[in-house]
């Protein structure tokens, strides 16, 4: 990736994240952290390399994702809103009874969302049902699913892992928002997870750690991912919970907070600083 | 302001525990939600904070059980009863222990949360395991009271616990017992059976407009819905020939499905169901999601005018 690309990329980001906050500021309360942990990876994959076509939201052959921590769905709209699957203004309509855009993902109401999800833990195993039925079809396409550090502390991650390696979904594609965060507190004092590394290649997947906020080596770990052939892989980006916004940066209390306009207006300012 | 249902659930627990040293808490990375900090502060060997997996949070409740600890494990509704049904049928029920799960966020008042977190099933999927029991308080005064109950009981206990807001509509002094529903307004026309936060009050105030119409409408708070108190339920149904139950919960299989039953089998009497008519939950204020699913004090009333229309 050249200077040029990755400010692109850098500059989208943060965009996405400024509509993020506005959004979620509308109602004055949600799921920020989670949120702005996920804005690169997501933006790399849905600017740079993802197979999609906003006017045709379910075409055959586009790559999938499944955002499986569905309480960050907030920080996908905005991606989807930029990209064009719908209009910008539906942002505002985020939460707000009848909208489209409701605080975890759902497939059956918004353009572009792939699977609904919300019940944490059972987003990689539907992953894995597309990337089968993808392979029955004979179509080239990619999955690729992000799940939550705290979100794989749910059993049902691990039954998906074990089947995914055994049924060799080479063309499933996985990450880990390493946040170090979960809702009662940091992962290592609630419920240790680690070595997750080691736990992912144990059961028989390519498996990477990365800086998730560092696009150059998002593309290089989607490529090298991606010349794996015969095995699913892992991700393992190491993030900050709230990245980017000065109020939620680092705190567990980012998981689901509200925000008044003061502090959207002071995150904005920050935003443009940078 | 008095105190949010949750924090009566958690000064109860801290209570019994100062005498019982039984008592166990259980979350599944909710504690920040259901407000048991406390508790974990006070009694840091007692409390297990599994982290986000509910179905190994009921099967160690129910390991703690056999031992004779008296566990009381928390998560939203749907999850607590969703995704751990089988083993808290199994491992807790079945297997005739003594688990006290609680289920918060019931029905609407999920709001922002949507669909995923709307439990509008938990009471119908519980209402299916033998011999549970199946509470949830309306108000401080009966939390309070039904959770020192639940505590008590031998067997396990699902508690539908409203977690934010607080109302208080009983006496401190108000004796309750499990499976003996409450009268909160006695009627002669038609029998309003609520339960729950969110519809004892719309019913009484459903009664009240009724009342101007010259209808009298008896209210009673059913806060146990399992064992279902057939003896008050009959002795209304007999005395005023028409029956509406206010849930906020799916009108199969909860509350509404329990006195049909009882009905349908016993006294046939003409009735209507208030709640979720067959539908899935969906993102908005508590206000907007009462119009949806029909559950305001108008839709009630509305509801036993016609049914009385009928009766005529
Ligand atoms: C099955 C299930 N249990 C509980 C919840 C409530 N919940 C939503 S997010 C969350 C914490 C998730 O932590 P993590 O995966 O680390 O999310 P992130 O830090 O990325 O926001 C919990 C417990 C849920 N949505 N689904
Ligand atoms: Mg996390």
């Amino acid at each position: 990736m050249n200077q040029e690309q990755l400010q692109e990329l850098e500059r989208i980001a943060r965009d996405v994240r400024r509509l993020t906050l506005q959004s979620i500021a509308r109602l004055g309360i949600g799921h920020v952290g989670g949120a702005m942990s996920i804005a690169e990876v997501l933006t790399y994959l849905y600017f740079d390399h993802m197979h999609i076509d906003p006017e045709h939201p379910r075409m055959d052959d586009r790559d999938r994702l499944v955002l499986s921590k569905g309480h960050a769905g907030p920080v996908l709209y905005s991606i989807l809103a930029k990209k064009g699957f719908f209009r910008l203004d539906w942002l505002d309509t985020l939460n707000v009874g009848g909208t489209n855009l409701p605080s975890h993902c759902d497939r059956n109401l918004t353009p572009g969302i792939d699977m609904t999800t919300g019940s944490l833990g059972q987003g990689l195993s539907a992953a894995l049902g597309i990337a089968l039925a993808l392979r029955l079809d004979k179509r080239n396409s990619r999955v690729f699913a992000v799940i939550g550090d705290g979100e794989s502390q749910e059993g049902q991650n691990w039954e998906a892992a074990m089947s995914a390696s055994h049924f060799k979904a080479g063309n499933l594609i996985a990450f880990t928002d390493n946040n170090h965060l979960q809702i009662d507190g940091s992962i290592c004092e609630i419920m240790e997870i680690e070595v997750l590394e080691d736990k992912w290649r144990s059961f028989g997947w390519h498996t990477q750690k990365i800086n998730g906020h560092d696009f150059s080596q998002i593309e290089a770990a989607v490529h090298l991912a991606e010349s794996v052939s015969e095995r699913p892989s892992m991700i393992i980006l190491d993030t900050v919970k709230g990245k980017g916004c000065t109020f939620a940066e680092g705190q567990v209390a980012s998981h689901n907070m509200p925000v008044s306009r003061e502090q959207l207006d002071q995150a904005l300012a920050a935003l443009e600083e940078n | 302001m008095g105190k949010d249902i949750r924090q009566v659930y958690t000064d109860t627990l801290l209570e019994l525990a100062q005498t019982d040293d039984t008592i166990c808490v259980l979350e599944s990375d909710l504690m920040m939600a259901t407000g048991t900090k406390a508790f974990k502060e006070a009694y840091p060997d007692r409390f297990f904070d599994v982290g986000v997996a509910e179905a190994n949070m009921v099967g160690i409740a129910s390991g703690l059980s056999s031992e004779g600890k008296i566990p009381f494990a928390a998560s939203f509704g749907t999850f607590a009863s969703r995704r751990t049904f089988d083993q808290f049928f199994l491992s807790a029920n079945y297997a005739r222990l003594n688990v006290k799960l609680v289920g918060t966020d019931p029905g609407i008042t999920a709001q922002f949360n949507g669909g995923t977190h709307m439990p509008f099933e938990d009471v119908g999927m519980m209402r299916l395991i033998p011999d549970l029991v199946i509470i949830e308080p309306c108000d401080t005064v009966s939390c309070a009271a039904l959770v020192r109950l639940a505590a008590k009981h031998q067997g396990s206990v699902y508690i539908r616990l409203h977690r934010k807001g607080s109302q208080t509509l009983y006496d401190e002094r108000q004796q309750f017992e499990l499976g003996r529903g409450q009268v909160l307004r006695d009627g002669t026309d038609v029998t309003l059976i609520a339960s729950g936060f969110v519809m004892v009050p719309e019913a009484l105030k459903a009664a009240d407009l009724l009342k101007e119409e010259g209808i009298r409408a008896a209210v009673l708070d059913m806060h146990t819905i399992k064992p279902l108190d057939e003896e008050l339920v009959l002795s209304f149904a007999q005395k005023t020939g028409a029956v509406v139950t206010c849930e906020n919960h799916q009108v199969t299989g909860g509350l509404g499905g329990a006195v049909a039953e009882l009905l349908g089998e016993q006294l046939p009497t003409l009735m209507g169901r208030i709640g979720s008519q067959d539908k899935f939950g969906q993102v908005g204020t508590l206000d907007y999601l009462l119009e949806a699913y029909q559950l305001r004090a108008e839709d009630i009333a509305e509801k036993a005018r016609r049914i009385l229309a009928k009766n005529s």
